[in-house]
């Protein structure tokens, strides 16, 4: 595996009041499709928002390519969740993509028809060039999950942090996004998606962490994905976990 | 030039620069700072006109400005500390505007500034306090003010226009992408203070707020497009002012409230006829489908 280009050490977050992640510690390789498990209120979207300094951190450092999150931080590309912006917003699917440049476009200046361009190929590789000219709030959840990673994939970035992006979308869809999550590790990327299907977690990621307040663990996916870890972080839903794994093994024979 | 044409200028000015803003401030889910803002200001003129010992433009401005930023900044504040936004709201702009109350019985005692005009504005007053500026010779002191307001309202816009609408649609992103988003807040709510100031004379606290949200309000209906959004919504403002003038005149009223009034009557018509989210294009609709 490649250099490491993500350490996080000891690192607390809260909301309010409730510490939501508590001395958490790992490093992330180059190259690697990390997902990140965990019940509800784990932790998960806290932990992405943490270490890209959305969220306030309480104790902890964290140092990408070995630098402060500033000086690494046009190398890094985030998905926020679907549901977080309005996505009543007056504006296309070309535009928002054209977002994803607003960075290296910088002050003072619009978007030239070289932006458009970019913005316009990242939509057609995510099947979308026939829905530029769509008003946003007209496309249905998958559609507007996959004008998010287009945003993502104009900007660029050697390190990609995703949060739920297979929440609530279409089989079609789901295909698409992992089709380009391999493609961006095939071109050497790193990319870490906070997911919550346990039964396609051994299918789509090479390292799972399992997040639960705290870490428990994490590591390549076949030695640490297992029943007793899994019981682990979700606690008392173990009886529940054990059928839904089983009814995946099925399937895939 | 003649009494009216002034009160209608200084009108549409008001309308133009309010219903821009306000476009920002819908997007932002952020209209009730424009209420908060225009109550505040107050404080700052006060507190300049103290100062300074007169009511001139640039002053009442800076203060305007300096109110309008340290109330965006307590309520941010409260809010961080665990203070429910509406109520930071709430309890911010209340105070501050109670102070600036207090101050104008207390120390201002002018004739320039009381309660009643701060709240409700005197347009017809306008055109008798003029100055005489190069070029243009003479013009009522409150139209140039806002004439220099809203140059620097569409310059702002013309320069941030991407910075706004990335931090107005997604913050997260744009934090991520090296926006200083909270800078833009500041900014953003800086501009709806020299709005509201400049506006002040004219409209007053109250129907300043009615000039920034319900053009914009009525604009979202019609358009999918920001830039379109922009222009419709100042163009609502102008209408409303000059149509809500000549109510006032017809039926003998207060000038501000028959403006504000017609703006709610564009909103009530946009609300209704709006091709694409109008209560009647949402009933066509369906059956349209079938």
């Amino acid at each position: 595996m490649g250099e490491i280009i993500l350490q996080v050490d000891n690192l607390s977050a809260s909301y309010r009041k409730t510490t939501v992640l508590n001395n958490v510690n790992f490093k992330i390789r180059k190259g690697s499709l990390t997902g990140i498990i965990g019940p509800n209120g784990a932790g998960k979207s806290t932990l992405l928002k943490t270490i890209l300094n959305l969220h306030p951190a309480l104790t902890g450092s964290v140092r990408f390519f070995n630098q402060p999150f500033q000086q690494a931080k046009k190398r890094i590309g985030y998905v926020p969740q679907r549901g977080s912006v309005d996505w009543d917003f007056p504006t296309d699917a070309l535009d928002v993509v054209t977002m994803g440049l607003y960075g290296k476009i910088g002050w003072l200046k619009r978007p030239n028809r070289k932006h458009k361009q970019l913005a316009y190929e990242a939509l057609e590789k995510m099947g979308m060039a026939d829905y530029a000219n769509r008003q946003i709030s007209q496309l249905s959840g998958g559609q507007q999950q996959r004008v998010f990673l287009a945003r993502a994939l104009v900007q660029d970035a050697d390190f990609y942090f995703m949060d739920e992006p297979l929440a609530g979308v279409d089989a079609a869809t789901e295909r698409a996004i992992m089709n380009i999550l391999k493609e961006l590790k095939a071109n050497g990327k790193t990319v870490m998606v906070v997911h919550h299907d346990l039964q396609t977690v051994e299918d789509y990621f090479d390292h799972v962490l399992l997040l639960n307040k705290t870490l428990l663990c994490h590591g390549r996916t076949e030695e640490i994905f297992t029943k007793e870890n899994i019981a682990k972080t979700y606690g008392g839903n173990m009886r529940w976990m054990g059928e839904n794994r089983e009814y995946a093994v099925h399937s895939v024979e | 030039m003649s009494y009216t044409f002034w009160i209608l200028l200084t009108a549409s000015l008001v309308g133009l620069s309010c219903g821009i803003i306000g476009v920002f401030l819908i997007l932002r889910k952020t209209a009730m700072m424009a209420d908060a803002i225009s109550h505040t200001v107050l404080l700052g003129i006060v507190l300049a006109y103290i100062v300074t010992k007169e009511v001139s433009g640039m002053a009442m401005l800076i203060g305007g400005i300096l109110a309008g930023i340290a109330t965006a900044f307590l309520v941010q504040s409260l809010h961080s500390l665990q203070v429910q936004h509406d109520a930071a709201m709430g309890i911010v702009f209340t105070t501050l505007f109670a102070i600036g109350v207090i101050l104008i019985s207390t120390s201002v005692g002018n004739a320039h500034l009381d309660v009643q005009h701060a709240l409700m504005g005197e347009i017809t007053f306008i055109p008798f306090h003029t100055i005489t500026l190069p070029l243009i010779g003479d013009i009522p002191q409150a139209t140039a003010l806002l004439l220099f307001v809203l140059v620097v309202v569409i310059v702002s816009i013309i320069a941030f226009y991407k910075e706004w609408k990335l931090t107005s649609f997604d913050p997260a992103l744009a934090a991520s992408l090296g926006i200083p988003v909270l800078f833009m807040h500041y900014l953003f709510m800086g501009l709806v203070s020299v709005t509201t100031v400049a506006s002040f004379d004219a409209v007053g606290a109250i129907m300043v707020v009615a000039m920034l949200i319900t053009p914009a309000a009525s604009a979202y209906l019609w358009t999918d497009k920001l830039i379109i959004m922009i222009i419709l919504s100042g163009g609502f403002g102008v209408v409303s002012s000059i149509v809500g003038y000549y109510v006032a005149a017809w039926i003998d009223t207060s000038i501000s409230g028959s403006m504000a009034f017609t703006t709610g009557v564009v909103f009530l018509i946009s609300f209704i006829f709006s091709p694409k989210h109008g209560l009647i294009a949402k009933r066509l609709k369906p059956v349209g489908q079938m």
